[in-house]
């Protein structure tokens, strides 16, 4: 079994506060925290899973810049096999669409039996595996929790639906599929891991690599461009309770007897 | 300027809330631009939906074919792709179906994607100046979406006002017999029903629900005491279940139960639209947060900067003082 996983390295949302630079046009990206995508790491782990049980190998793809080598390392001390940077000021500013024709290119030049993505990244919009499935004329489930393996060439596949509900679906390979959380639990990677993986040579490919005309590429080929980052109006807004400890928790019990809680 | 259809998931015979959504953005996208509903399924379910329409919109166009019986993104994708112009704006619901089939649609029909617009500001030109929310809600975008080659966009469910049902005489236009083929090779199996736990959270008036701010299962103690003196019960969201801390069914949000209660504790829980999506009913939410900036303090009545690990024990053991 060949998988390709398409990474991304992300602000982590849960290190980080959030706040826009002084144009407005960008989030202040100074003294961020990055890390892998949440949904990509257990991307990741299904993958080394599938590998462990069928044999094959295991690629990790990002398409960045040299400052995004670090999570294909990082997923490499996991147990991926190989890590490609896809990197070309061209690609700056790719709208979905944009990003699914870099990674086609690079899918085109492999044999994959399976293309993962995670079901969403930073963006929110879960756009680049349906969008990569179609230009690759492949089938495509998202939102995948769970994975059976049937002969080969067919696989059964659950997908995440309303209400906590499953959908199943059989699919031929190959496929795409977008990782939802959960369907795992991704394993811990050491700092020996990441001190193994240090030296290994990380391929880095640009457009005329790709076999890409730059000129449609990145912001000029977009069809959808992200203008500026605000922050919305707050809707109604909480009534913040302030004062010591103490004191906020008799306010707040008066307010739950109020209010039906106590 | 170019038609506006808009795609109505239903279910059990009845069409989703959306469908009253989407007169109001397309409104905003082009208010001279005419809506149309689409529906697709089998037999007498997709009928009774298609006429119900009517009373929303001007026209409903309407496929029904035996493959359409279960909205299999791919078998539905086909069936769009025959009888929509090249240059369609359409609309789908920002849900589990709708990032199934938006976005290979987009690649298909070579038109601009959308996703998960939740305010439109206005055209200019071709340029629909659209709003949506990234990093979790933390911060929200402007993005231009270039409109001259069509449209495919995801629409956040509740972002945009209902309208009231009944103000139209719309007509039902037949395409069933334009679809042709509609084979395609991922093949739907059944549905598996979430499974019951040992408690319905769905039954209870006060929720205690925890999040990422718990940091460590052996800390889920502190809820349950904090739940036991308030008379309620334990849910969480998204990340608890993923780290297989608490059964999917305590699990509150789009993925997981739909909650109505009269007080909803929302403990170190950020506030996705995923997770908010699933409380109903419009409770007395009280959120505690360390992070000032959490989108859960836009919904909330009551907000707490406080780290909950410290702050639920103190509030538990006053609420067992007080009562005794």
């Amino acid at each position: 079994m060949e998988i390709l996983v398409c990474i991304k390295r992300v602000p982590d949302a849960a290190e980080n506060e959030f706040e826009l630079n002084p144009a407005g046009n960008d989030i202040n990206r100074e003294d961020l925290v990055y890390s892998v995508n949440e949904w990509d790491n257990y991307a990741v782990e299904e993958a080394i899973q599938m590998v462990d049980d069928l044999g094959g190998r295991v690629t990790v793809v990002t398409v960045g810049d040299d400052d995004d080598e670090e999570i294909l390392r990082r997923e490499m001390a996991m147990g991926a096999d190989n890590g490609v940077l896809l990197a070309d000021d061209a690609f700056k500013g790719s709208d979905g669409q944009g990003l699914a024709a870099i990674l086609k290119a690079e899918i085109g030049q492999g044999d994959y039996d399976l293309i993962l993505t995670g079901a969403q990244a930073d963006e929110g919009a879960g756009q680049v595996g349906g969008m990569l499935a179609a230009m690759l004329d492949l089938p495509y489930a998202s939102l995948v929790n769970k994975i059976e393996i049937l002969d080969g060439k067919t696989i059964r596949v659950g997908r995440e639906i309303e209400g906590g509900s499953q959908e199943i679906n059989e699919i031929q390979l190959p496929c795409v599929l977008s990782i939802q959380t959960g369907i795992n639990d991704p394993r811990y990677v050491g700092i020996r891991g990441i001190r193994k993986v240090a030296k290994v040579d990380i391929p880095k490919k640009s457009a005329a690599d790709l076999g890409l005309d730059p000129a449609g590429m990145g912001e000029a080929g977009a069809k959808t461009r992200r203008v500026d980052y605000f922050v919305p109006d707050a809707g109604g807004g909480a009534e913040m309770l302030e004062g010591s400890t103490e004191e906020i928790v008799e306010t707040l019990i008066e307010k739950l007897k109020a209010n039906g809680g106590l | 300027m170019t038609q506006i259809f808009a795609y109505i998931p239903f279910k059990n015979g009845s069409a989703d809330d959306i469908a009253l959504e989407y007169p109001s953005a397309a409104e905003k996208i082009d208010a001279g631009a005419g809506v149309t509903a689409v529906v697709t399924g089998a037999g007498p379910d997709l009928d009774g939906v298609a006429n119900e329409l009517t009373q929303v919109y001007s026209q409903v166009l309407k496929i029904d074919h035996g493959a359409l019986s279960y909205p299999n993104a791919e078998i539905v994708r086909k069936a769009l792709l025959k009888v929509l112009p090249a240059d369609a704006i359409i609309l789908f619901p920002h849900d589990t179906f709708g990032m199934d089939l938006a976005p290979g649609l987009s690649v298909k029909m070579d038109a601009a994607y959308a996703a998960d617009i939740v305010d439109v500001e206005g055209i200019e030109g071709t340029t629909l100046k659209t709003v949506r929310q990234e990093l979790g809600g933390a911060v929200s975008t402007h993005a231009a979406v270039d409109l001259s080659a069509g449209a495919v966009m995801t629409v956040r469910p509740g972002a945009f006002a209902p309208v009231d049902a009944a103000t139209a005489q719309g007509c039902v236009m037949d395409k069933s017999a334009e679809v042709g083929d509609l084979t395609a090779p991922r093949k739907f199996i059944e549905v598996v029903e979430a499974e019951t736990g040992d408690v319905d959270i769905t039954k209870s008036d006060i929720l205690v629900s925890v999040g990422r701010g718990i940091e460590d299962e052996e800390n889920i103690e502190m809820a349950e005491e904090l739940a036991a003196a308030m008379g309620g019960v334990v849910s969480c969201s998204r990340p608890i279940v993923d780290a297989k801390w608490m059964e999917k069914s305590r699990q509150v949000g789009t993925s997981g139960q739909t909650v109505k209660p009269k007080v909803y504790m929302a403990m170190g829980i950020s506030g996705s639209f995923q997770h908010m999506g699933g409380v109903k009913g419009n409770p007395f939410i009280v959120a505690v947060n360390k992070n000032p900036k959490a989108p859960i303090f836009q919904v909330a009545e009551v907000g707490i900067l406080e780290d909950i690990l410290e702050f639920m024990p103190e509030l538990s053991e006053k609420i067992e003082e007080m009562s005794g």
